[in-house]
């Protein structure tokens, strides 16, 4: 049962006697050095740690956002190097977890938090099927990486101490299967097979625990049995933590309702769940203020809005261009998005008494917008700051009415009315074309932001995979889509001019 | 006349013959057996979705049922046209409307593979459309060989039923617990792996089984199924369906060929020439000029290779993986007669496949028929045992209940089976 409560101050105690998470108050008794003898870890034993409530949220949200960009980048289907390059620098930067070769790291902290991380993502994860389905999924890709990348002598190491038992193929056996054993050998010069054959080692499992050897007929099968060669052996270890993980996470969810009974922890994993689901990791990426870099005028939007701006903002604008109007959401998703592009304050007045036009007096727009917009400047009010909102807060929040043109066109528009959006808003897309197939299919899976990932490539003239152009980085923020996009255009006018220069270009008339 | 009379006494698009065979005929008690595998009603069967066709093409699904006779009951009720079979639920499908969403999630079902006809138009010569004939059967005789060998030696599975579908197909349903607990994912692994014909039709050469240079040696599993397709595709294809006869039969193989301008030119033009050649002497014109070239060249090597790749297109199973892939995916049950021919859709023992004859099995209307000729004072509760005993089905719902039996031998029911048995006798 797995039951958490207050003890005083900021700690927090949860304990579960089936599945056994303690996270105690007391502040001192640290976890021996001897519980991370390996880098690789199954989490099969629960933590009983020290651990404050901001620990327990921010570990959690490290490996959140590290499994939501797994996720995403599962769903655009690249090629598996490029899908493992993808995941391993992007773990490498946000959830690192070294060998213990690397002296200078500090290997016990970083374990222990990437355990706390995965226990409590657990809970987060463990309520519904599909949620245990789609943790399982990126916790794999994440345990993949670690283990491809890890130390071959602390690897092997760590796999004695796990003690499968797994079924070895003894030398008699081995002999007798010779022929087909080899065909199933993918590696190395037919001259060299023997000696390869001679060397490798095969252990025998049912066939339904390997399913990717099967499907991809890399093992030899008999009997109900595949014959595992060491050289594949991360899959039978994947597989192994794979069903473990599974049992246990069914383990919590027949367990976890007994957790509402903490009010600190419940909130903390429901959050942790919903931004999940939205496809997202909260807060990857801090837009500017506002207040650094080239200013952007008001004159300048225009132009911005149809080269550079993402689905949701350019339809916002597109909007207002046309109805001299906007609500209340929407004046503030795409006020605060333009403040983030660097709009400052005096070119945002300027650019709504513009937009309003005539339709508004000069009074009644001094009285009650001049103001509204000083406010989401921090001018006015309790001069809070106001940062663009992200793309989960867009899709999660505000939910908009049908009067309203905020959200995400992607969750927002029915499929009909998208592609009618996209085509008119971007000539590149093709209606009938592979590319919007691709995009409708993510909306209709509910991965919005894969839809618009793949937007920002076709119409950018990249690569599917390429994301927004740096380590296939997936739409996570209009103001980073914005930003990307007019990186992009710099980069490419910068080696246009050059280019111009070395030609020595005139142009006639 | 006599027989346009009885025909039409017993067509199967009418109610009141499907409502006596429903009545009279179906095997009820085996049918529970084979889908609960105990003998006590169990979630296997009071979970399971089961889906009705009824006439004008009114479908009903997500039906569920406590037991046997509330199964009876239902199916005499509706009378379906037919009916299919699906996976346990989580929870029972008929109540599906007061569970919360997501609820209802298939878990456990039989692994299930479908045949059909229609897959191998390309390559049968007899027959067409929705036609089918001792000839054309071979083909799927030669796949039932392939994969009832396969799943059992190679898979390890025991409780295959092959059943005919009732027109020009065959299905096989496998009950071993390993089968009914695979996940989709398993399933969808498992049908890679068996899946050696793929394709469209614009594409000509339907094997890829050698890595992505077309140059690795089979898999093993697909290697030992070569041996008993050769034989097949000798008498099969070239003698009796003579598959390269026609023009477009034989630039159908020529397709298939690596690209060698000089050799595929030789033989095209020699088969223009004398358009009698037979398709037996069209592959042995094929075998001179392999057995012509070097096996140790790459083009030598090549070739050998591609007249296997050739076998397996003519001969190996065409599976229709969609349905394989899914627990959820509805498959007409056994002993479901064929809205359109009439026939039963009868267990085939796989041993004896290749003496098989669609024409020969029964049809709803010659069964009911069998039981009208049964003296009228037989028909009461004096007589002993079912009904269909007495018609032409006997054969089928013995084989089926000896294939049921085996089940519950091998799973808890049977303990039970054989407790009862003993207090029986
Ligand atoms: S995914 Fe994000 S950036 Fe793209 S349209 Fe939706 S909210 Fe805007
Ligand atoms: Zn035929």
């Amino acid at each position: 049962m797995f039951k958490a409560e207050k003890i005083g101050g900021r700690n927090v105690t949860a304990s579960a006697s089936t599945s056994d998470v303690k996270l105690h108050s007391k502040a001192s008794e640290a976890s021996t050095p001897s519980r991370y003898p390996h880098r690789l870890n199954f989490y099969d034993r629960p933590p009983v740690l020290d651990i404050t409530l901001e620990e327990f949220e921010t570990c959690a949200i490290d490996r959140l956002r590290v499994l939501a960009h797994i996720e995403s980048l599962n769903h655009r289907s690249l090629p598996a190097p490029q899908f493992s390059a993808a995941v391993a620098t992007y773990v490498k930067a946000h959830l690192p977890l070294n060998s213990n070769s690397a002296r200078s790291a500090n290997l016990e902290e970083e374990r222990r938090r990437d355990e706390i991380g995965h226990w409590v993502l657990r809970l987060a994860f463990s309520r519904s099927p599909d949620l245990r389905a789609r943790f399982i999924r990126s916790e794999l890709s994440l345990f993949r990486e670690r283990f491809t990348s890890d130390d071959l002598n602390e690897r092997n190491t760590f796999l004695r101490s796990m003690k499968f038992n797994w079924e070895e193929v003894g030398p008699t056996e081995k002999q007798e299967l010779r022929e087909d054993l080899m065909a199933c050998m993918p590696w190395g010069k037919e001259s060299k097979k023997n000696d390869a054959f001679n060397a490798e080692k095969w252990n025998k499992v049912p066939w339904y625990t390997v399913p990717d050897l099967i499907g991809s007929r890399r093992v030899f099968v008999k009997g109900g049995m595949a014959y595992v060669p060491n050289s594949s052996q991360i899959s039978l270890v994947l597989q192994a933590y794979s069903a473990r993980l599974e049992t246990a996470l069914e383990l919590t969810a027949k367990n976890l309702p007994r957790l509402d009974e903490d009010e600190r922890l419940g909130p903390v994993i429901d959050h942790l769940a919903s931004s999940f689901l939205s496809g997202l990791a909260a807060g990857d990426y801090q837009p500017a203020d506002g207040t650094s870099g080239a200013a952007v005028t008001a004159e300048m939007v225009d132009d911005l809005a149809r080269k550079h701006f993402s689905p949701c903002m350019r339809n916002l604008y597109e909007r207002l261009k046309r109805d001299h109007h906007m609500k209340h959401f929407g004046r503030l998703q795409l006020g605060l998005f333009l403040k983030g592009i660097g709009l400052p304050l005096e070119e945002a007045v300027i650019f709504w008494r513009r937009m309003y036009g005539s339709s508004m007096t000069d009074d009644k727009f001094n009285k009650e917008y001049r103001y509204n917009i000083r406010h989401s400047y921090g001018q006015e009010g309790k001069r809070a700051n106001y940062p663009p909102k992200s793309c989960q807060q867009i899709l999660t929040t505000n939910q908009p009415g049908t009067q309203d043109s905020h959200g995400c066109p992607f969750r927002h528009f029915s499929p009909d009315n998208l592609a009618t959006f996209l085509v008119s808003s971007y000539p590149t897309l093709d209606r009938s074309s592979a590319e919007m197939r691709d995009i409708l299919d993510s909306v209709k899976n509910s991965h919005y932001h894969v839809a618009c990932t793949r937007v920002f490539e076709v119409t950018h003239g990249l690569k599917k995979g390429d994301g927004l152009g740096k380590d296939g980085e997936t739409v996570s923020h209009p103001n980073r889509y914005t930003e990307r996009s007019r990186e992009i255009e710099a980069d490419r006018l910068g080696l246009v001019k050059k280019d111009e220069e070395e030609e020595d270009v005139v142009m006639a008339e | 006349m006599a027989i346009d009379m009885a025909a039409a006494e017993y067509d199967p698009s009418s109610p009141m013959v499907m409502q006596a065979f429903y009545r009279r005929i179906f095997p009820y008690r085996p049918f529970f057996l084979w889908l609960n595998q105990d003998h006590v009603p169990s979630k296997l069967f009071t979970h399971r979705e089961f889906a009705f066709t009824l006439a004008g093409d009114v479908y009903l699904r997500y039906n569920s049922f406590a037991n046997a006779d509330d199964f009876k009951r239902e199916v005499l009720r509706l009378n379906p046209s037919r009916f299919e079979i699906g996976p346990q639920y989580t929870a029972r499908p008929r109540d599906r409307k007061t569970l919360a969403a997501g609820a209802l999630q298939p878990i456990r079902r039989e692994l299930v593979f479908d045949i059909d006809m229609t897959d191998y138009d390309e390559i049968r010569t007899c027959c067409t459309d929705k036609k089918i004939c001792r000839r054309c059967w071979g083909y799927i005789a030669a796949a039932v060989k392939v994969l009832d060998h396969g799943l059992r030696d190679t898979l390890g599975f025991k409780h295959l039923l092959w059943v005919y579908s009732g027109r020009r197909g065959i299905h096989c349903w496998i009950s071993d617990p390993a089968a009914l607990d695979l996940n989709d994912d398993q399933r969808k692994a498992l049908v890679t792996f068996l899946e050696v014909i793929k394709g469209s039709k614009e594409q000509a050469k339907k094997v890829n089984v050698r890595g992505s240079k077309d140059e690795g040696d089979l898999h093993p599993f697909i290697k030992h199924a070569l041996k008993p397709l050769g034989p097949c595709f000798t008498k099969l294809c070239l003698r009796d369906q003579e598959c390269f006869q026609s023009e477009r039969g034989y630039e159908n193989l020529l397709a298939l060929l690596p690209g060698d301008q000089q050799i595929i030119g030789r033989l095209r033009k020699k088969w223009q020439q004398s358009p009698d050649r037979s398709s037996s002497d069209k592959w042995n014109d094929l075998a001179l000029e392999v057995d012509a070239l070097d096996d140790k060249t790459a083009i030598g090597r090549k070739f050998i290779k591609a007249r296997e790749d050739i076998v397996l297109q003519y001969t190996y199973p065409r599976i229709d993986a969609e349905v394989s892939k899914h627990r959820n995916h509805l498959l007409k049950s056994p002993f479901c007669v064929h809205p359109s021919t009439g026939r039963v859709c009868v267990p085939i023992n796989p041993a004896r496949i290749d003496e098989f004859d669609p024409e020969t099995v029964p049809t709803v209307g010659e069964l009911l028929k069998q039981l009208d000729n049964i003296p009228t004072d037989t028909d009461d509760k004096t007589r002993k045992g079912d009904d269909y005993e007495m018609t032409s089905l006997k054969p089928y719902v013995e084989m089926f209940q000896k294939h049921v039996d085996a089940v519950l031998r091998d799973t808890k029911g049977s303990r039970k089976a054989a407790k009862e048995e003993s207090m029986e006798f």
